[in-house]
């Protein structure tokens, strides 16, 4: 074995150590409970420091420090995680205990006689064989399976909640010591599970990584989770004295949530958490189980504007009583591409307001933009977008897309904004029933800013509230095509419904085209000739 | 614009009713005669109510003198609100609850049903101004009332009601027996 770190422990952490040890708490667990901040304390194999803390127990050394005393040691200092001591890395290798231990086929018999493999009462196995480098291989392996394109990960621990009820019983076993080691120590100061796990765990991954960074943010997050059936039961207990804690939740499997346990701990009066669970904790028969690694990249948010040249495309997928009603849609046909450039799990797409699905949007488009989930890559250089855009217009002639570029979640916000002030311009092909003529229809171009009082239109109203909107058409001009035909062209403000507008909506909008016109009007076709809302910033062709 | 080339079509050109709409019909409500009512559902459930264009006010000329949608002393229709995407508040109304009366000049009176089951949206008020907008286009500006069926019970309310071809075949059959009787 190579040679150990020096535990920075003293005499007063005594008591505290032999008191946890006995209780059947693990290495790591002992120094976290003495409050040891040294990183390096946690790095070594818990199996040697476990080992240490034993001779260090049995010493009667009365005057001080540890059995193997280096004045040159740290002794609480906060350590970076790349200066840890090379003899703690390199001693790092599993014993064979080890991977016994995880093949749940093999005997998980102590070797060397050490009392160790017992799974700990307090951290349930975490800080002992699922802390290592085998762990961080498998971590590594996960994430370099999945190919994403990172600079730096955090690493994210997700515990099971009955930890924090374990956690309590074991600080109300030894509170007394540790006051006594000194007055000014709480339950705050007690490492946490989780810090212990990161202090080992990032440098590891790190490794295996080739050298990336292991911070504490970043875009890229590895996530892995602890379960302990076992023991789930240890929080229910909290229910019946703080009931008012625990609330049923929609979305979460169990409502003994992290987060209401700590809560009610904190409620909990010492007599009767004691009365109810026992102090020290007692030991599990098992091992936590390690869930699968969960990899997640924060979003990246494109955006753009599309034309859309056909008759026949909704927006969105259109989907009636489960029923697929249109072969496609400009979302489809543009996610599609992007999706795969960036090799994400899904989007959401948002735009500018949107069109039926018999309108076409002509001129430069409407503003777009799409948040895509979990991306496995992040970063497309300018080029790469521009050909990401080559590669949307040559898959169909239905849509065309422009300006596409990545944006800030921030800047999605623009494009919201500009939806109910900004104008759109619009071209309807207009039929009257009586018939017209060239002069019939110039009036039409005197109107200018015309209030409308629309009722929201019949179309709509199973899904948006009733209410009367006033909207004002700017301007509008008429072109003659035949004595029943004309097209109108309109300048409006966004939120105007140009279709209700003509045909009246059984009289719901007023005034309509045909009050105006004195006749019946519909609308045959409508085209959007723009949407005056300018973000995203036009990119140059 | 494309779609020019269909300048000519304007007599086939199908109406915005048509387009959108399914036309269901109830003949002789409540068994009187001729008390024809149509129901226009629309692809997105909701229906209006109209008169069928057999309808008595519609016929012989008549013309209104009152429309009333204070069904009883305790409920008008007018108080009707609505708010809110869920439309809270609106009267729910099944087959037979009465929307309004409307008065002819020749002192006849009728009574205008739901015909279906559904929440209430509005009325239209819009006749009570100009009672003429119902003589004149009594299946769009001259509606009665805009009701939203049940999500669950949007296909199943029509279940009772005729289609268009039933109710023609009614209407021939009682211009042959009016024929006869004659």
């Amino acid at each position: 074995m190579s040679p150990a770190v020096m535990l920075p422990l003293k005499e007063k952490d005594k008591p505290i150590v032999q008191k946890l040890l006995s209780a059947g708490c693990c290495a790591r667990c002992v120094l976290r409970f003495c409050c040891v901040s040294v990183h390096a304390a946690y790095r070594q194999p818990h199996q040697e420091t476990l080992k240490e803390l034993q001779t260090f127990i049995s010493s009667d050394t009365e005057n001080g420090k540890s059995q193997d005393p280096d004045p040159a040691a740290p002794e609480s200092t906060e350590e970076d995680n790349k200066s840890q001591d090379a003899s703690v890395s390199e001693a790092s290798d599993d014993p064979p205990s080890k991977k016994a231990k995880l093949d749940p086929g093999v005997s998980d018999a102590p070797p060397e006689g050490v009392k160790e493999s017992d799974v700990c009462m307090l951290c349930l196995g975490i800080l002992q064989d699922l802390c290592g480098p085998s762990r961080a291989v498998k971590i590594a392996e996960t994430v370099k399976t999945e190919n994403y394109t990172f600079d730096t990960l955090v690493l994210s621990v997700s515990l099971p909640a009955q930890l924090c009820v374990r956690e309590h019983s074991c600080w109300l076993h030894v509170k007394k010591e540790v006051r006594e080691k000194s007055s000014v120590l709480d339950k705050d100061d007690v490492i946490q599970v989780k810090e212990a796990f990161k202090w080992v765990m990032q440098g590891l991954v790190a490794k295996e990584l080739g050298g990336v960074a292991v911070v504490t943010k970043s875009q890229f997050e590895v996530g892995v989770e602890f379960i302990h059936p076992e023991t789930d039961a240890d929080c229910h207990f909290l229910a019946t004295t703080c009931g008012d804690c625990f609330k049923p939740t929609k979305n979460k499997l169990s409502m003994f949530t992290r987060m209401a346990v700590v809560k009610a701990l904190e409620k909990i009066s010492d007599s009767k958490f004691l009365k109810h669970f026992p102090c020290p904790p007692t030991r599990p028969s098992s091992s936590c189980t390690a869930q699968d690694i969960q990899c997640l990249h924060v979003s990246v948010f494109v955006a753009g504007r599309y034309n859309k040249f056909c008759r026949s495309l909704p927006q969105t997928p259109w989907v009636i009583d489960g029923e697929r009603r249109m072969e496609s849609s400009v979302e489809e046909l543009i996610a599609a591409p992007v999706l795969s450039s960036f090799r994400a799990d899904g989007f959401n797409f948002s735009s500018s307001g949107r069109e039926d699905v018999d309108v076409r949007t002509l001129g430069n488009g409407r503003p777009f933009a799409m948040e895509l989930l979990n991306p496995h890559t992040s970063r497309l250089s300018r080029a790469e977008m521009k050909q990401l855009q080559e590669t949307i217009n040559n898959s169909s002639d239905k849509i065309k897309v422009r300006d596409l570029q990545i944006v800030s979640r921030e800047a999605m916000g623009r494009m919201k904004e500009g939806e109910e002030e900004k104008t759109k311009s619009y071209t309807a092909l207009i039929w009257t029933q009586k018939p017209i003529q060239r002069e019939d229809i110039t009036f039409i171009d005197e109107i200018k800013d015309l209030t409308l009082d629309q009722k929201t239109p019949l179309r709509v109203l199973h899904r948006r509230a009733l209410a009367v909107r006033q909207r004002v058409i700017h301007t509008m001009n008429a072109r003659f095509l035949d004595p029943h035909h004309f097209h109108l062209g309109l300048r409006t403000q966004a939120g105007t419904y140009i279709k209700e507008f003509v045909h009246g909506d059984f009289g719901r909008t007023k005034p309509n085209l045909c009050q105006l016109l004195k006749t019946d009007t519909d609308i045959l076709e409508l085209d959007v000739e723009s949407v005056d809302v300018d973000w995203p910033p036009a990119i140059p062709e | 614009m494309d779609g020019v080339e269909q300048k000519d079509t304007e007599a086939n050109a199908p109406s915005v009713i048509d387009r959108y709409y399914t036309r269901w019909y109830r003949a002789d409500m409540k068994g009187k005669p001729c008390e024809d009512h149509c129901i226009l559902q629309h692809s997105n459930r909701l229906c209006v109510i109209t008169l069928a264009e057999t309808h008595p006010v519609l016929q012989k000329g008549r013309t209104i003198k009152n429309i009333n949608y204070q069904i009883s002393n305790a409920c008008s229709r007018l108080n009707n609100k609505v708010s809110g995407k869920s439309k809270r508040g609106g009267q729910f109304l099944t087959d037979f609850a009465p929307l309004c009366r409307i008065t002819c000049t020749d002192e006849t009176e009728y009574t205008i049903y739901s015909c279906i089951r559904g929440r209430l949206l509005e009325v239209n008020e819009s006749i009570l101004e100009r009672p003429a907008l119902l003589l004149e286009k009594p299946s769009t500006e001259g509606y009665i009332a805009v009701i939203l069926p049940k999500f669950e019970e949007s296909k199943s309310i029509t279940e009772n009601l005729l289609t268009r071809e039933q109710f023609e075949s009614v209407v021939s059959k009682r211009s042959v027996a009016q024929s006869q009787t004659s």
